[in-house]
């Protein structure tokens, strides 16, 4: 078992899933009401290790090894939160998580509304999503529209380990569900995290490079993905500025919008099936309110809508620097 | 861990008992599923299988004893460590090797890969990825041929395969509930190799002798000792007999041991050391040749004939899945949808938005 990461130094390099451990753990020390439940998440650290050693630092009654039940682990957090625990909860992989979905939508979502404000939801799930891992269905989904489609649930994935660390603390303080997507393809690559601050507050988008010629929007493993396409459009002279989305649910579109502004042409990116996908809703939303300033129409690139395919032609299926960049040649071509 | 449950002593009569060519069979097959989980794993860890990839490792006298007491009429349904099933159900090993490499050849093409076995010739309705996923499915089938056929001797039924991580989900009691209630021909067997991942029985069920959830249901739960293929397949006859002729559902818990990690990554750090060596000291592919070369039925030489016959087996199969052909993107579409709808999309994203423009 490796020790806890060391949060009192200014910054550290780490891979996602110590950020993220990082994060759990500093707000299970800041509120004895923060526990942690899923299956195989103690002794076994869950499956990517993102609660390695937090058994062992805070006990079985704040670390709960839980049957293999999402509907149970779910609905029994909610009833946590009603006796003010703050629970998060671990899904194995995005897959995983139907079986609680009647839980998650009925019950978690509109619990806050239906008692008229007379209690908080304080509870997070956290759902490891995405694909370029090789594992085929249900271990490479990108179900995130299913949730934000979902009136009185936050959503938020972070793109890389300095957000995960502070968005996963802000999202255990939210008095709202938060539903938390970790790009897992982005777990291991390591990256700066400083401890004084987060800079950016949970549900803000942000731009990550500046440019000048087209907006490029996405979220999670995405905004890799758009950075190796700004750096060859940038070898052809092309200047992209990326969007990092952050929060999926509610959208913070004035970075968005004040991108548009500069470029007048936008290309959405996502894992997901194109068809009623979060990239839909931005598109929309843009076209209603930048119509006057867009000099193309607004292209999405996303995962094809089929089920998520064999891993040989996966690389097909998900969003790759290249199709960005045939979505960009043709916005700019307009 | 959960106690083994020690059915009965572990002996092969050729005489009084199987004949010998039966048991040899037998032996055959585990052989067979023995050399084709052996090498999955190293394909897996050659990079040549993708996603994960469950392995009945262990678990071959179960796999055997259950596949010897089904028959061809009855449908089998199981969860994703389904390998051996497919095998002994018929799917030559070149198809199901070629799946678990995604290739076109493979039993679905490569769509469902290692944990959707699926071949509706051979009744074998699936490989589920998703814990308790094809309970409910077994369960509707189950219904389905009571509408369909009367009861008799030869009269088809279901068995459904789940593992003991899989009785705390609520699929499970929703349909032993069910199967109870409307009296189906359907047998859910508990292969119980003692952990679910890295949770043991005892920690993941508040009844750790899953065959009692039975009560529940009003059905009989029984318990067998899957490290001994005979006994295995004797509980799993007589259970789906009671099935096919009294429309009684059958809990029947198989008790045996996870050889390797949950899947092929898994390197079961949780698992003490005496478990390990329990596990291995069980081991039914190494003590159900001794067994038969010690009573006659087989020699060393015949042993040794037919483990190099199983591995030459698989070593075919590996080659024909190494030609085969990668799947075409242009196919995902293919199965999307039943019939062509109006407007469904059917062609890669991009190219119709680029014919608008
Ligand atoms: C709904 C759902 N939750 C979690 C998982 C992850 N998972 C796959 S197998 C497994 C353990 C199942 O154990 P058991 O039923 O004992 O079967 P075994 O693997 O031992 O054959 C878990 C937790 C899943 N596939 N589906
Ligand atoms: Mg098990």
């Amino acid at each position: 078992m490796t020790a806890a990461t060391d949060t009192s130094v200014a910054s550290a390099s780490l891979p996602m899933t110590k950020a993220l451990n990082a994060g759990l753990r500093r707000a299970m020390l800041d509120d004895p009401s923060v526990l942690l439940m899923g299956e195989d998440i103690g002794s076994l650290g869950g499956v990517f290790r993102v609660t390695e050693g937090l058994i062992a630092e805070f006990g079985d009654k704040r670390v709960l090894d839980t049957p293999l039940a999402e509907s149970g682990i779910i609905g029994t957090a909610i009833g946590l939160a009603m006796r003010g625990f703050r629970p998060v909860c671990e899904i194995q992989f995005d897959g995983f998580v139907f079986p609680g979905f009647d839980q998650i939508t009925s019950q978690l979502a509109r619990m806050r509304n239906r008692h008229e404000g007379g209690l908080i939801m304080p509870v997070v799930i956290r759902i490891p999503y995405g694909g370029h891992i090789g594992s085929i269905e249900h271990h490479q989904e990108s179900p995130e529209a299913y949730f934000a489609h979902t009136p009185g649930l936050r959503v938020v994935s972070p793109s890389n380990p300095h957000d995960a660390y502070w968005m996963m603390q802000e999202a255990i303080t939210s008095n709202d569900p938060v539903i938390f997507f970790e790009p897992k393809s982005r777990y291991w690559p390591k990256g700066e995290v400083r401890f004084d601050e987060s800079g950016t507050p949970l549900h803000a988008s942000r731009v990550v490079r500046a440019g000048t010629d087209v907006t490029v929007v996405g979220h999670g493993a995405m905004v890799s993905v758009l950075s190796q396409a700004a750096d060859l459009a940038q070898a052809e002279g092309i200047s992209l500025e990326v969007i990092d989305l952050r929060s999926i649910s509610p959208i913070d579109y004035a970075p968005i919008l004040g991108s548009v502004q500069k470029t007048g042409r936008l290309v959405v990116t996502q894992e997901a099936p194109g068809f009623v996908s979060v990239g839909s809703e931005i598109a929309a939303t843009v076209a209603e309110r930048a119509f006057y300033t867009l000099e193309a129409p607004v292209l999405r690139v996303s995962g094809f809508d089929t089920p998520f395919p064999p891993a040989a032609v996966e690389t097909h299926f998900l969003p790759s620097p290249d199709r960005v960049l045939e979505a960009v040649d043709r916005v700019l071509a307009y | 861990m959960a106690t083994k449950a020690r059915t009965r002593a572990k002996q092969v009569d050729a005489q009084g008992g199987d004949p010998a060519g039966t048991l040899r069979d037998y032996y055959e097959q585990m052989s067979l599923v023995r050399a084709f989980e052996l090498r999955s794993g190293e394909m897996y860890a050659r990079a040549k299988i993708g996603g994960y990839c469950h392995l009945n490792l262990g678990e071959e006298a179960t796999v055997v004893g259950l596949m010897a007491a089904i028959e061809a009429r009855d449908y089998l349904f199981t969860g994703y460590r389904d390998h051996g099933y497919a095998l002994l159900r018929g799917l030559s090993p070149e198809r199901v090797m070629a799946e678990l490499f995604g290739k076109t050849t493979g039993v679905s093409g490569g769509r469902g890969g290692s944990m959707h076995l699926f071949d509706a010739e051979t009744r074998l309705f699936g490989g589920y990825g998703i814990v308790g996923g094809q309970i409910p499915p077994a369960t509707g089938a189950a219904l389905a041929l009571k509408y369909q056929e009367s009861a008799g001797p030869d009269a088809a039924a279901v068995m459904c395969l789940l593992g003991d991580g899989t009785t705390n989900i609520g699929a499970f009691h929703e349909s032993l509930n069910l199967a109870g209630l409307w009296k189906l021909p359907i047998v859910y067997v508990i292969v119980n190799n003692g952990l679910g991942m890295g949770t043991t029985v005892e920690k993941a069920s508040a009844e750790p002798e899953l065959y009692k959830r039975a009560a529940s249901y009003r059905m009989p739960g029984l318990r067998v000792d899957g490290d001994d293929v005979l006994a295995v397949r004797d509980a799993a006859r007589d259970a789906l007999q009671q099935a096919r002729e009294s429309r009684q559902p059958v809990l029947l818990e198989v008790m045996c041991y996870r050889l390797r990690g949950h899947s092929v990554v898994d390197p079961a750090r949780y698992r003490s050391p005496e478990d390990t060596t329990i596990a291995q000291q069980s081991d039914p592919v190494p003590s159900f040749r001794a067994e038969l070369i010690a009573s006659g039925v087989l020699s060393e030489a015949d042993a040794t004939a037919i483990d190099e016959a199983a591995d030459a087996r698989v070593t075919e199969a590996v080659t024909f899945a190494e030609e085969s052909p990668e799947p075409d993107p242009d196919d995902l579409f293919a199965y999307v949808y039943a019939t062509a709808v109006a407007n469904a999309p059917s062609a890669l994203p991009g190219e119709p938005v680029m014919d608008a423009l």
